[in-house]
C-alpha cells in the first residue's frame, strides 16, 4: 500500500514526454482557468454597477457554467491524447516562504470539480428570484472559484488561502439573504470554521518549520519513510499536528460533535447557498481529510482510526435519528447530510485501521492480504462516489424544499399534504431525489454506500453492522417527509403549491437524469475518478 | 446460441412498458395498458422458450455474466441464469402477471391515474423478473429493492387515503429492516468468497470453489455459510411476510385488489422463498459436518435429540491450521467449544412453522375478505419456508407455483366480488353472491378447495402433501410437522367460513343485492387461473414427481402410480384433517348462515376474549408500537436533545466565555490603557461580541474588505507566477 502521493510522484517521474503545442497550452492553463473564470465573472459584475437584474442573473449563470465547460474540455483532451496527460498549472517556488503556485487536476479532484460544476449553476437557478442578484452572483462566483481552488491546490499555502476565501462569500450569502435568524447562524458558521482553521494553520506552520516546504508531494516524502520529519517533530508533536488538522477539517465536514453549526447554517441560508454548502463545501472538508490525514499522516491516522470510526458511527446514527425529530424540512435535510457524510468518514477511517499490518509488517498471507486490500479499495472508491452522489441528492432535496418554501413561505413537515396531487411532476422528481438519498439501488446513492459497506465489512464487520442503523433511519425520516408532504389529504399550505416552472424543471430534471445514469452505470464515475493519476 | 444471452429481454420488456406508461398523457391511456400487456405477453413467450431450453439440459446452469463495476482491485459482476428453477418461476410470473394485467384493465378503468397504475405494475413485474433471472446476489438485491419500491408505489396508489399512505410506508420500512440483513449477507458473501455470482463455471459461491471458504467455523459455532444464510433469510423474512416481520402484509391490502393479487399473493412475497431455494446449496453446507467425524483433538457427539455437539480443542492444533477431512476443509481460526447452537435451516423451519400457524389462526377472525386472504398468504408462505428448512426445497417451489395460481385466483375472485359490490370489502355486508355471480363463484370455489387442500383433484393438496412429507421426515424435530397439521385444519376452516359468508345465504346489504357478474376481462383470468389451480398439481404428485425431479436436475422421472401409497398413512391423515376443517367450518357458518350484517360471529359469542385477540391480529402491531417504535422514537429524541442541549450547550458556553473575554479586554483597554489603543480595543470588542445576534455589522464595509482581499490574492498569485517567468512559457506561439 503506497500512499496516494507516492503514486503521484512516481507517475510524475515517468511522464517524461512533454506534450507540445495547443494541447500543452491547454493542459497548463486549464487548472488555472478553472479558478480564474468564475473570478473574472465576478469582476465583470463588479464593474457593471448599473446592470439590470435579469442580465446579472444570466451572466452569473453563464460564468458558473465555465467549470462544466472546462470539465468537458479536460475530458476531450484526456480522451484524445495518446499519452497520459497531466493538467497542471505550476511555477517554481519563490519568495521568502518558498511557495510555488501549483494547481493540478487529479482523478479525485476532477470528480469534485465536476460536482462543483454541476451544482453551482443549479444553485444559481434555484436562487433565480433573489433580491440584489448582482451581488448574490458576485459572491456565489467567488465561492465557486475558492472551492475549485481547494480541490486543485497542490500545496498547503494556496490550499489554505482558498479554504479561507470560500468562507467569506458563504458568510455574506447566509447573512444577507438568509432567514430571520440568519445573522446568528452566519456568525456561528464563520467563527466556528475559522476557529477550527486556526488549529489547522498552526499545525501546518509546525510542519513547515520542520520540513521547510508547503508542497504536498514533498511533504509526503518528508513525512513518509524517506524523510526524518517524524524524528524531528517527536511523537507528541505529530499527535498535536494531527489533532490540529483534524479539528479544522472536522468542523467543516462536519464530524460529530463539531456539527452543531450545520443545522442552523443550512436552515437559515438561502436555498442556493444551502445547496452549495452541503454539496460542495462539506466535500472540501472530506477532500482535506483524505489528502492530509489519510495520505500525509497515515501513522497518526492509524492510531486514531478506531476513535474516528466511533465518531463516524455517531455521525451516521445520530444524524439519521436527529433528522427523524426535525419538523423543519430544511433542518431534516441538513441532518441527513450529517448522516451521509458519516459514511465517507467511516470509510476513510477504516482504510487506515489495518494500515500497519498491510504495509509495514506483511505477516498476513496472500489471500488475506488480497481481501484486505480489496476492502481498502472498495471503501475509498465508495467514499469518493458517495461524496459525489450525496452532492447530487442533497442539493436536489434542498432544491425541492426551496420549491415548497418559495411558493408557500413555510417549510414545516406538517404544513403540507397531498402535494403529489397538485404537483405531480414536482412529486416525481422529488421522489427520485429522495430515493437516491436513501440509497435505492438503480439510483446513484446506492453504489457508493454499497462499496463503503463492502470495504468496511472487510475490516470492521461490527462497524458495518452498526452503520446499517443509519440506512434504516434514513428510510424512516425520508419516507415520513414524503408521506406528510406528498400523500394524504391536502394540508394548510397545499393550496399555494403549483407544479414546477420551466426554469425549475431545467434545473432539477438534469440532476435527476444524472441520478439515474450514475445509478445504472456507476462505472462512468469510477472511470472519471481513475482517469487521471 | 443459447437463450441465456437474451434472458435480459424478459425483465427489459416490462421495463420499457413502464417507461411508456410514465410518459403517455392521460387521454391516450390505452397505450399504457396495451404496452404493459404486450410486454408481458412477449415476456411470457420468451419464458416458455427459456423453460424448453432449461428442460432440454437438466442439471446445468447456463449463465451470462458481465462486469458492472470495475474498481481496478476487483470487479462486481451482474449476470443472468437459466436453469429449471428460474425457468419455472419465469413462466409462472409472466403468466400470472399477464392475467392480472388483463384483469386490471377492467378493474381500474374508472381510475384517474390509470396509466400510472400500469407504469407501476410493469415496473414491478420487471423488477420481479429481474430477481428470477439473476445470477448475481447483487442483481438480486438491486431487483429486490426495486420490487420494494414498486410495491411501495402500488400499495400507496390511492395516496390521498391516509391509511394507504401509511400502509405503503409501513411495508417499505418493515421490509427494509430485513433488507439490511440481506445487504450484510451480500457484503459478507463477497468478502468471504470474492464473488457474488451464484454460478460461474465452478467459481460461483454456490459451487465447489467456494465450499472451503464458506465452511469456516465462526467462534459462535456456526459455519460462515450458515451465518450468511441467516442474514439473507432476514431479507426473505421481510419480503415474504414471515414472523416477526409479517405485520406489513395485511395492511398492504389498502392497495387496489389486482396489486394484492400480483404482489401479495403470486410474486413478490414468493421472492423470499425463491431466494432461499436459490441459495439452498449454500444453506445445506452446514450438513457437511457428518455426525461422528473425528478431527484431531476434537470430539463430535451425536446428541439423542438429533443435534450434533462439537468440542474442538484447537489449542492442541497449530494456529490457522487447515484440517482436511475428505473433500471438505474446515478452517478453525479460533478456539471453538461447546454445542453447535443451532443450524440456519432449523431456524428457517421453525420460523416457517410459526408463521404458518399465526397466519392461519388470525385469518379465522378477519372480516375483510382481502385480509382473510392476506393472512392466508402469510400462512402459506410459512409452509414454503418450513419446506426449505426441513430440506425439501423442491416441495417449497412446488407449493410456491401452485399457490401462485390459486391465490392469484382467490384475490382476483375477491376483486371481482368487490368490484361487483361497489368496493365493499366487509364479508358481513355480502352474502348470497353465489347465484348472482356464477363464474366468480365457481372459480373461487376451485381456488378455495385448492387452498384448503381438498384431495386428489386440486393442486394445493399435492403441494401441501409434499411439504408435510418433508416435515415428517425431518430428523431434528417433529414439532413443525404437528404445527403444520394444525394449520391444515385451520386453513380449511377459515376458507369455508369465507365461502359461507360471501356466497351463501341471503344478501345482507344493498350492494350485495345488486351485484352482478363482471365483464370477460375479469372473468377470463379467473377461468384460466382456475384451470391452472387444478392442473399444475399433477406436475408433482408422488406418482410422477416430475417438477421436483426437474428442479433437482434429475432427468428420469418414471411414472409409478404405486408411489402414492408409500406415504398413505400421512395422506389419509391430511385428507381427514381437511375434512374436519371444512366440516367444522360448515357446521359453524354454513348450517346457520349469518342473518344480518351486524350480528356477531358465532365464535365471537362463544370465545369473546380469544376472538378479540385474533381480530386484533394477536396484538402484534400494538406490541411493536409499544416496544420497537417507542425505542426508535426514544433514540431519536435522545439524538435530538443530545445535539441541541449537550453538544450545542458546550459550544454556547465556549462562545459566552469568549464574549466575556472580549468584554474584559474592552474594559481593560478603555480604562487601563491610554487613548491611543482605543481603536484596537474597539476591534477586539468587535471580535468578542461578534457572536451575539445584536451585532449586525455593516455589510458594506465587510464587502469592501472582502473585495480588497480578493484583489490582494489575485495580485499575489499573479506576482508569484510572473516573477517566475513561467507565464511566457505557456504561450505556444
Amino acid at each position: 500500500m503506497t500512499s496516494f502521493f507516492n503514486i503521484l510522484a512516481e507517475t510524475a517521474a515517468t511522464a517524461t514526454v512533454e506534450p507540445t503545442g495547443i494541447v500543452a497550452f491547454l493542459t497548463r492553463s486549464i487548472p488555472a482557468a478553472f479558478v480564474a473564470l468564475p473570478i473574472l465573472g465576478a469582476l465583470w459584475l463588479v464593474l457593471q454597477p448599473k446592470i439590470a437584474d435579469k442580465a446579472a442573473r444570466v451572466s452569473g449563470l453563464v460564468f458558473s457554467f465555465s467549470t462544466l465547460f472546462l470539465c468537458a474540455l479536460t475530458g476531450i483532451i484526456a480522451a484524445t491524447s495518446d499519452t497520459a496527460v497531466q493538467f497542471s498549472t505550476r511555477s517554481q517556488s519563490s519568495g521568502p516562504l518558498n511557495v510555488s503556485f501549483d494547481l493540478t487536476l487529479h482523478g479525485i479532484s476532477l470528480l469534485m470539480v465536476l460536482l462543483t460544476g454541476i451544482i453551482t449553476p443549479m444553485a444559481l437557478a434555484a436562487s433565480w428570484k433573489v433580491a440584489r442578484p448582482r451581488l448574490f452572483n458576485i459572491l456565489f462566483l467567488l465561492m465557486q472559484s475558492a472551492a475549485l481552488g481547494v480541490f486543485l491546490a497542490q500545496n498547503f499555502f494556496f490550499w489554505f488561502l482558498f479554504w479561507e476565501l470560500s468562507l467569506f462569500p458563504a458568510f455574506f450569502l447566509i447573512k444577507l439573504w438568509g432567514g430571520h435568524s440568519a445573522s446568528r447562524a452566519a456568525y456561528q458558521f464563520v467563527i466556528y470554521t475559522i476557529g477550527g482553521s486556526a488549529f489547522m494553520l498552526l499545525a501546518f506552520a509546525a510542519i513547515y518549520a520542520t520540513t521547510g516546504t508547503w508542497d504536498f508531494t514533498k511533504l509526503a516524502w518528508h513525512l513518509g519513510s524517506g524523510g526524518d520529519a517524524y524524528g524531528k517533530i517527536g511523537a507528541t508533536g505529530t499527535t498535536l499536528i494531527f489533532l490540529g488538522i483534524f479539528i479544522g477539517l472536522a468542523v467543516k465536514i462536519p464530524i460529530f460533535p463539531f456539527h452543531t453549526w450545520l443545522p442552523d447554517a443550512y436552515a437559515e441560508a438561502p436555498i442556493g447557498a444551502s445547496m452549495f454548502l452541503t454539496a460542495v463545501m462539506a466535500k472540501m472538508g472530506l477532500y482535506g481529510f483524505y489528502i492530509f490525514l489519510a495520505s500525509l499522516l497515515p501513522h497518526e491516522m492509524a492510531k486514531a482510526a478506531h476513535w474516528l470510526v466511533w465518531l463516524a458511527l455517531a455521525n451516521i446514527v445520530f444524524g439519521a435519528y436527529a433528522a427523524m425529530r426535525q419538523r423543519d424540512l430544511k433542518r431534516m435535510v441538513a441532518y441527513s447530510s450529517v448522516n451521509h457524510l458519516g459514511y465517507c468518514v467511516l470509510a476513510f477511517a477504516v482504510i487506515r485501521t489495518r494500515w500497519i499490518e498491510t504495509t509495514i509488517f506483511s505477516h498476513t498471507d496472500g489471500e488475506e492480504l488480497t481481501a484486505l486490500t480489496r476492502g481498502i479499495s472498495a471503501a475509498s472508491d465508495g467514499a469518493w462516489l458517495q461524496m459525489f452522489n450525496h452532492g447530487l441528492s442533497a442539493a436536489a432535496l434542498f432544491f425541492c424544499v426551496g420549491v415548497l418554501e418559495s411558493r408557500s413561505g413555510v417549510r414545516g413537515l406538517q404544513d403540507f399534504g397531498g402535494v403529489r396531487k397538485v404537483a405531480p411532476l414536482f412529486a416525481a422528481l422529488c421522489g427520485f431525489s429522495m430515493f437516491s438519498s436513501l440509497g435505492l439501488p438503480g439510483l446513484n446513492g446506492f453504489v457508493g454506500e454499497f462499496l463503503i459497506f463492502r470495504g468496511v465489512f472487510a475490516h470492521l464487520p461490527w462497524a458495518a453492522a452498526i452503520a446499517t442503523l443509519g440506512l434504516l433511519g434514513t428510510a424512516i425520516f425520508l419516507l415520513t417527509f414524503w408521506q406528510k408532504v406528498f400523500h394524504g389529504p391536502a394540508g394548510a399550505h397545499t393550496g399555494a403549491i403549483t407544479d414546477l416552472s420551466k426554469r425549475e424543471i431545467a434545473a432539477l430534471a438534469p440532476i435527476v437524469a444524472l441520478m439515474v445514469l450514475f445509478g445504472v452505470w456507476p462505472q462512468l464515475l469510477l472511470d472519471i475518478l481513475k482517469s487521471l493519476p | 446460441m443459447s437463450l441465456v444471452q437474451f434472458l435480459w429481454l424478459i425483465p427489459a420488456l416490462p421495463l420499457l412498458a413502464a417507461a411508456i406508461g410514465a410518459i403517455v398523457p392521460h387521454r391516450s391511456r390505452k397505450i399504457a395498458s396495451g404496452a404493459a400487456l404486450a410486454a408481458m405477453a412477449g415476456a411470457f413467450v420468451l419464458s416458455v422458450f427459456a423453460l424448453r431450453e432449461a428442460l432440454a439440459a437438466p442439471g446445468t446452469h447456463s449463465t451470462f455474466n458481465f462486469a458492472w463495476l470495475n474498481t481496478g482491485e476487483f470487479k462486481l459482476h451482474l449476470g443472468f441464469l437459466l436453469d429449471p428453477l428460474s425457468a419455472f418461476m419465469l413462466v409462472m410470473v409472466t403468466f400470472v402477471s399477464f392475467l392480472i394485467f388483463l384483469f386490471s384493465t377492467a378493474y381500474m378503468r374508472e381510475d384517474e391515474n390509470y396509466e400510472k397504475f400500469f407504469c407501476y405494475l410493469s415496473l414491478f413485474a420487471s423488477a420481479m423478473l429481474g430477481i428470477v433471472v439473476s445470477n448475481s446476489l447483487l442483481l438480486t438485491f438491486i431487483s429486490w429493492e426495486l420490487v420494494g419500491l414498486a410495491s411501495y408505489l402500488l400499495i400507496g396508489f390511492w395516496f390521498h387515503k391516509p391509511e394507504a399512505a401509511a400502509a405503503a410506508k409501513k411495508a417499505f420500512i418493515t421490509t427494509r429492516i430485513g433488507d439490511i440483513g440481506f445487504l450484510l449477507g451480500l457484503v459478507w458473501v463477497h468478502h468471504a468468497t470474492q464473488t457474488q455470482l451464484f454460478y460461474n463455471g465452478g467459481a460461483g459461491f454456490l459451487e465447489i470453489a467456494a465450499i472451503g471458504k464458506l465452511s469456516v467455523l465462526l467462534p459462535c459455532g456456526l459455519f460462515v455459510s450458515s451465518a450468511i444464510g441467516l442474514l439473507l433469510f432476514a431479507g426473505a423474512v421481510g419480503k415474504s411476510g414471515q414472523f416477526p416481520l409479517h405485520v406489513w402484509l395485511p395492511d398492504a391490502m389498502e392497495g387496489p385488489t389486482p396489486v394484492s393479487a400480483l404482489i401479495h399473493a403470486a410474486t413478490m412475497v414468493a421472492a423470499g422463498v425463491f431466494l432461499m431455494a436459490r441459495i439452498y446449496p449454500m444453506l445445506a453446507l452446514e450438513g457437511i459436518l457428518p455426525p461422528g467425524t473425528i478431527f484431531p483433538g476434537s470430539e463430535i457427539i451425536q446428541n439423542p435429540n438429533g443435534t450434533t455437539s462439537i468440542t474442538l480443542i484447537t489449542n492442541a492444533l497449530p494456529k490457522n491450521e487447515i484440517l482436511t477431512d475428505g473433500p471438505i476443509s474446515i478452517f478453525l481460526p479460533h478456539h471453538v467449544s461447546g454445542v453447535l447452537p443451532f443450524t440456519a435451516l432449523s431456524v428457517v423451519a421453525f420460523i416457517g412453522a410459526i408463521t404458518a400457524l399465526i397466519g392461519a389462526v388470525v385469518a379465522v377472525a378477519q372480516n375483510d375478505i382481502k385480509r382473510v386472504l392476506a393472512f392466508s398468504t402469510v400462512s402459506q408462505l410459512g409452509y414454503m419456508m418450513l419446506a426449505i428448512g426441513v430440506g425439501a426445497p423442491g416441495a417449497a417451489m412446488f407449493h410456491l407455483l401452485t399457490h401462485a395460481f390459486f391465490k392469484a385466483l382467490l384475490f382476483l375472485g375477491a376483486g371481482s366480488v368487490i368490484h361487483a359490490a361497489h368496493h365493499e370489502q366487509d364479508m358481513r355486508q355480502m352474502g348470497g353472491l353465489g347465484p348472482r355471480m356464477k363464474i366468480t363463484f365457481a372459480t373461487f370455489a376451485i381456488g378455495m378447495m385448492a387452498l384448503s387442500g381438498v384431495p386428489f383433484l386440486f393442486s394445493g393438496f399435492w403441494s401441501k402433501e409434499a411439504i408435510l412429507h418433508g416435515a415428517h421426515g425431518w430428523h431434528v424435530s417433529h414439532l413443525p410437522f404437528y404445527i403444520a397439521l394444525v394449520a391444515v385444519v385451520l386453513t380449511a376452516f377459515y376458507m369455508t367460513r369465507l365461502m359461507a359468508n360471501v356466497f351463501f345465504g341471503g344478501a345482507r346489504s344493498h350492494a350485495a343485492e345488486h351485484a352482478h357478474e363482471n365483464t370477460w376481462t375479469i372473468t377470463l383470468p379467473l377461468v384460466l387461473l382456475a384451470a391452472c389451480a387444478v392442473l399444475v398439481g399433477f406436475l408433482g404428485t408422488p406418482a410422477w414427481p416430475w417438477l421436483q425431479a426437474q428442479l433437482q436436475g434429475d432427468t428420469t422421472t418414471p411414472f409409478a402410480f404405486g408411489k402414492i401409497f408409500e406415504g398413505v398413512g400421512l395422506l389419509g391423515l391430511s385428507v381427514f384433517l381437511v375434512a374436519v376443517g371444512i366440516g367444522a367450518g360448515w357446521a359453524v357458518y354454513g348450517v346457520r348462515k349469518r342473518g344480518t350484517a351486524t350480528a356477531p360471529d358465532p365464535l365471537e359469542k362463544r370465545f369473546p376474549t380469544v376472538w378479540r385477540a385474533l381480530e386484533h391480529r394477536l396484538y402484534f402491531d400494538e406490541f411493536y408500537a409499544a416496544t420497537v417504535f417507542k425505542l426508535n422514537a426514544a433514540l431519536a429524541v435522545f439524538a435530538d436533545v443530545f445535539d441541541s442541549c449537550v453538544v450545542d450547550g458546550v459550544v454556547r458556553f465556549v462562545c459566552k466565555l469568549s464574549e466575556f473575554l472580549g468584554f474584559i479586554n474592552k474594559d481593560v483597554d478603555e480604562h487601563g490603557l491610554n487613548a491611543g489603543f482605543n481603536a484596537t480595543a474597539e476591534k477586539l470588542r468587535g471580535a468578542g461580541g461578534a457572536y451575539s445576534a445584536s451585532q449586525t455589522g455593516d455589510a458594506r464595509s465587510y464587502l469592501r474588505a472582502l473585495a480588497l482581499g480578493f484583489v490582494v490574492v489575485t495580485i499575489v498569485v499573479l506576482a508569484v507566477v510572473l516573477a517566475d517567468g513561467t507565464l511566457s512559457r505557456w504561450l505556444p506561439f
